[in-house]
């Protein structure tokens, strides 16, 4: 009967199918439930299991509509190897078992359903309330005064730095700056959570990170003004820092390109079976790029170690997230892609170290990315090419900043610690502005890069032609002096 | 120099004692010297040439790892990477999702990291979806991070025009890429060339864009024992002079170089000799070679299949141009293909190319005051 064949050639397609649960091939390959089989499917309710148990090979358990039939306990049920003399000739239906290489868990149905574009909801993770104190039920992580006191430290000296760097580029001093107000816990817990054998490859707005590893503001200052100590030799725009003792990639300003440069270097390091990891930090912005889809996807094709930090700032220059994208935040983004992912309340500093803190060694242990969204505000304007004025509300930006700031939040939990006060802040604020006055200072008064600089490094030795130009430049020097600038050494 | 006697001989005799025959005969008729063949001569097809180089500097180096699609399991869209998954394992080639964008990425970036990627394009035209990579990530990083991030990857793959597969399978990037500082352009022709210069490639610091071409893959060349040692490297930067001449100057890359050497030979027939030289390096250009020559024979014709405005021989003129424009007797004559998008149709893409060697000789007789048409009759 045509049920049968059906039967029949359902069982042969199982066999060859992925479903089937022994890779090894057996000789007599029935499947037939023996009484004696553990439970393996606790979460079905029992009477279908007796059902299932007593039942002599039947694709559909009495009762159940084949449409929603589940196919992933088939293989429950497959594991004995008694023959069964006669195929039963009723309840089969070869629609249930897909095999399409394609995918792997799912049911055919005959329902005319579309899936929706509402995504299941993902909870933001936050343990601190906005006054700092522990939210009821929350386990806070370890953290030592030490280690709190020198990520509160850090985010003030960030704000004091950005603050004077922006009036910097205001006053004529260098060209450009991107400050980070209302990120800087997203940016500096998250980089405390790091070891700093973690390559970062960070996107613009995260000097915060580099100012964790421990670059100094004097570096931060030589970047800025492009000086002759400045590491990049005077050859990038402002906040364009790079690092190699620092692990810290020098930041490029096409957008979204470091995630995939991210993934390359995680597969250098599974390779090299370090224990670390590779770092990416991008915007809200920089999701609707091609590169990050690139570059998740291959990250978890290829199991690569590396942790993509999304601070979703809800703002893309002008670009608000209702323009951005439609899905429900960036955390929900990663599921598509197979990976994991979490959201954090990125101006609960407390949240962020925990998070990052444990999607590192998940990362590390479990060679596996990670996207962590982490949810905050952009305080400031995009950088000091753009007046956000135009494009917000001031009432929506006084908010943030005054009702929502992070380094208050947490200030506000390290002094319900017994771990800080007033005094102390005051002194640290005036301390962190005199360092950094002296050395803009320092860095002003220094000379440019020397004209060497403008041929070297853009090979590995030094071409030809390129040094025959450079003779001609020095040669056209020398003859008319007055017009070469004075603060560029030859 | 009986190499190219040798190639023209090959590709049309049947007879053994003919062609040796023919052979003889022809490089009297040219006034070169008689040299008795290398007894171990040995034949390699541009493909093994290039498998071989990738094979003995992965195994040199547990550094160099090639990534790209279908360079694994089927083993490679040309075969090019042939046999490496089987020896080296899934860690050093790796087959990646359709997203040149991503692996080209994730090359510069493990290449930032300190691996030595070879990142193989199915063909140039695909690498556009990539170029921010290329250029942005892997040509600039060396200089604007002060030098503290060196990017030694390779990018290869087939360039130019290959055979009925239209505009967006056949475009030269040749001209493209040798404009970007911090790129070395290569474009080899022989399979001494792509083993040499491939395997210099994967020693270099330097990003560099290898410029193959789908229709040499299969083309077999007698190579020496020294070119199949495995410290054979061949200098990037310097061209080399195929064949000598004194009347005119041709230039050619890549599988034009055999074009230009058989107009050479029909140049003969006429009492021209030229002079061929093959590129082998679009940047840097061996412009020292280019205007040596030039200044010998006072004449210059450069050929590529590539579009005629800003091309690889637009930059050549201009270097003569600026060096050498008392030796010059005659305008600079540029072979190009022609100025449109590759059409499919064959008679019109065999228009769209240059013709053979056809256009080659008319152009060096009239470098030579030799009355020729001007263009193509139709």
């Amino acid at each position: 009967m045509a049920l049968i064949r059906r039967a029949g050639r359902s069982l042969s397609m199982l066999k060859r199918s992925s479903l089937f649960h022994g890779k090894q091939k057996k000789q007599r390959q029935q499947p037939i439930v023996s009484p004696s089989l553990p439970n393996l499917t606790p979460h079905l309710p029992s009477s279908l299991i007796r059902l299932q148990i007593n039942t002599t090979y039947s694709a559909i358990p009495r009762g159940i509509s084949s449409c929603s039939f589940r196919s992933s306990y088939i293989p429950n049920r497959l594991l004995t190897s008694e023959a069964q003399p006669k195929l039963p000739d009723e309840g089969i239906d070869d629609t249930q078992f897909l095999d399409f290489p394609g995918v792997k868990n799912t049911a055919f149905t005959c329902d005319l359903k579309f899936v929706s574009e509402k995504s299941e909801e993902v909870p933001c993770y936050r343990v601190l309330s906005e006054l700092g104190e522990p939210v009821d039920g929350a386990k806070l992580p370890q953290m030592a005064d030490a280690l709190a006191l020198r990520i509160y430290e850090n985010m003030i000296t960030l704000q004091v730095m950005d603050y004077l760097f922006y009036e910097a580029q205001r006053q004529g001093r260098f060209s450009f700056y991107m400050t980070c107000s209302g990120e800087e816990a997203a940016i500096v817990a998250s980089a405390a959570a790091l070891s700093n054998e973690d390559v970062i490859f960070a996107q613009y707005r995260e000097q915060g990170a580099l100012m964790w590893r421990g670059f100094d503001l004097q570096e931060f200052a030589h970047q800025c003004y492009s000086n002759s100590a400045d590491y990049g030799k005077g050859r990038q725009m402002p906040i364009h820092y790079g690092s190699k003792k620092h692990n810290f990639v020098t930041i490029s300003s096409p957008i979204a390109t470091q995630l995939s440069h991210a993934v390359g270097a995680a597969y250098s390091l599974k390779m090299d079976r370090k224990d670390a990891c590779a770092v990416t930090y991008f915007g809200d912005g920089a999701t609707s790029e091609g590169d990050f889809h690139a570059a998740m996807n291959f990250a978890a094709v290829m199991e690569a170690p590396v942790l993509f930090i999304c601070r979703n700032n809800g703002w893309a220059i002008s670009t608000p997230i209702t323009d951005q994208y439609r899905s429900d935040g960036v955390a929900t983004k990663s599921r598509a892609y197979g990976m994991r992912s979490i959201c954090v309340d990125g101006n609960d500093a407390l949240a962020v170290y925990s998070a990052v803190k444990s999607a590192r060694s998940m990362a590390i242990s479990e060679s596996r990315p990670i996207l962590i969204e982490v949810l905050t505000y952009r305080v400031s304007h995009h950088s000091t090419s753009d007046d956000s004025t135009k494009y917000r509300s001031g009432e929506e930006l006084s908010h943030w900043k005054v009702m929502r700031d992070p380094v208050v939040r947490f200030r506000r939990w390290l002094e319900g610690n017994g771990w800080w006060n007033r005094q102390k802040d005051t002194e640290l604020q005036s301390h962190s502005r005199k360092k950094i006055i002296a050395a803009m200072m320092n860095a002003e008064s220094m000379k440019k890069p020397p004209l060497s600089d403008l041929f070297t490094d853009v090979y590995d030795s030094i071409p030809t032609n390129l040094k025959e130009q450079e003779s001609y430049v020095r040669e056209a020097v020398a003859k008319n002096p007055n017009l070469y600038p004075s603060d560029v050494p030859l | 120099m009986w190499a190219t006697s040798a190639r023209r001989a090959i590709a049309g005799q049947s007879s053994v004692t003919s062609w040796l025959t023919q052979l003889r005969n022809s490089m009297i008729k040219s006034g070169e010297k008689v040299r008795s063949f290398s007894s171990g001569s040995n034949q390699l097809t541009v493909r093994d040439a290039l498998n071989s180089a990738l094979d003995e500097e992965m195994s040199a180096d547990s550094r160099v790892f090639v990534i790209g699609e279908e360079v694994g399991e089927y083993q490679g869209a040309y075969k090019v990477t042939k046999g490496l998954l089987q020896k080296f394992g899934p860690d050093r080639v790796l087959d990646t999702p359709i997203t040149e964008a991503g692996f080209t990425g994730l090359g510069v970036g493990a290449a930032f990291y300190g691996l030595k990627p070879v990142v193989e394009f199915m063909t140039f035209n695909f690498a556009m979806q990539a170029i921010d990579h290329i250029i942005n990530s892997a040509a600039k990083t060396y200089y604007m991070s002060g030098g503290q991030i060196s990017v030694p990857i390779v990018f290869r793959g087939p360039n130019g025009a290959a055979a009925g597969v239209a505009a967006q399978h056949s475009q030269c990037f040749a001209a493209w890429y040798g404009s970007c500082p911090g790129l070395k352009v290569i474009s080899p022709y022989s399979s001494e060339d792509y083993r040499g210069l491939l395997k210099a490639a994967i020693r270099d610091p330097d990003p560099v864009v290898f410029l193959e071409n789908e229709l040499m893959y299969g083309e077999t060349f007698p190579v020496s024992d020294e070119v199949l040692d495995s410290n054979f490297t061949l200098p990037i930067g310097k061209a080399k002079i195929e064949r000598e001449g004194k009347d005119v100057t041709i230039t050619a890359f890549s599988k034009m170089v055999g074009y230009a050497l058989k107009a050479a030979d029909e140049l003969a027939k006429d009492g021209i000799s030229a002079e061929v030289i093959n590129l082998r390096s679009i940047r840097p250009l061996d412009r020292a070679t280019i205007n040596a020559s030039v200044r010998k024979t006072y004449r210059l014709v450069t050929v590529e299949e590539g579009w005629p405005q800003h091309g690889v021989g637009a930059e050549i003129s201009a270097s003569v141009v600026e060096e050498s424009f008392e030796y010059l007797d005659a305008p600079i004559d540029r072979i190009t293909g022609a100025d449109v998008p590759m059409p499919y149709a064959a008679n019109l893409e065999r228009l769209a190319l240059p013709q053979q060697v056809e256009d080659i000789v008319r152009a060096a007789k009239r470098a030579c005051y030799r009355q020729v048409p001007q263009s193509a009759a139709a």
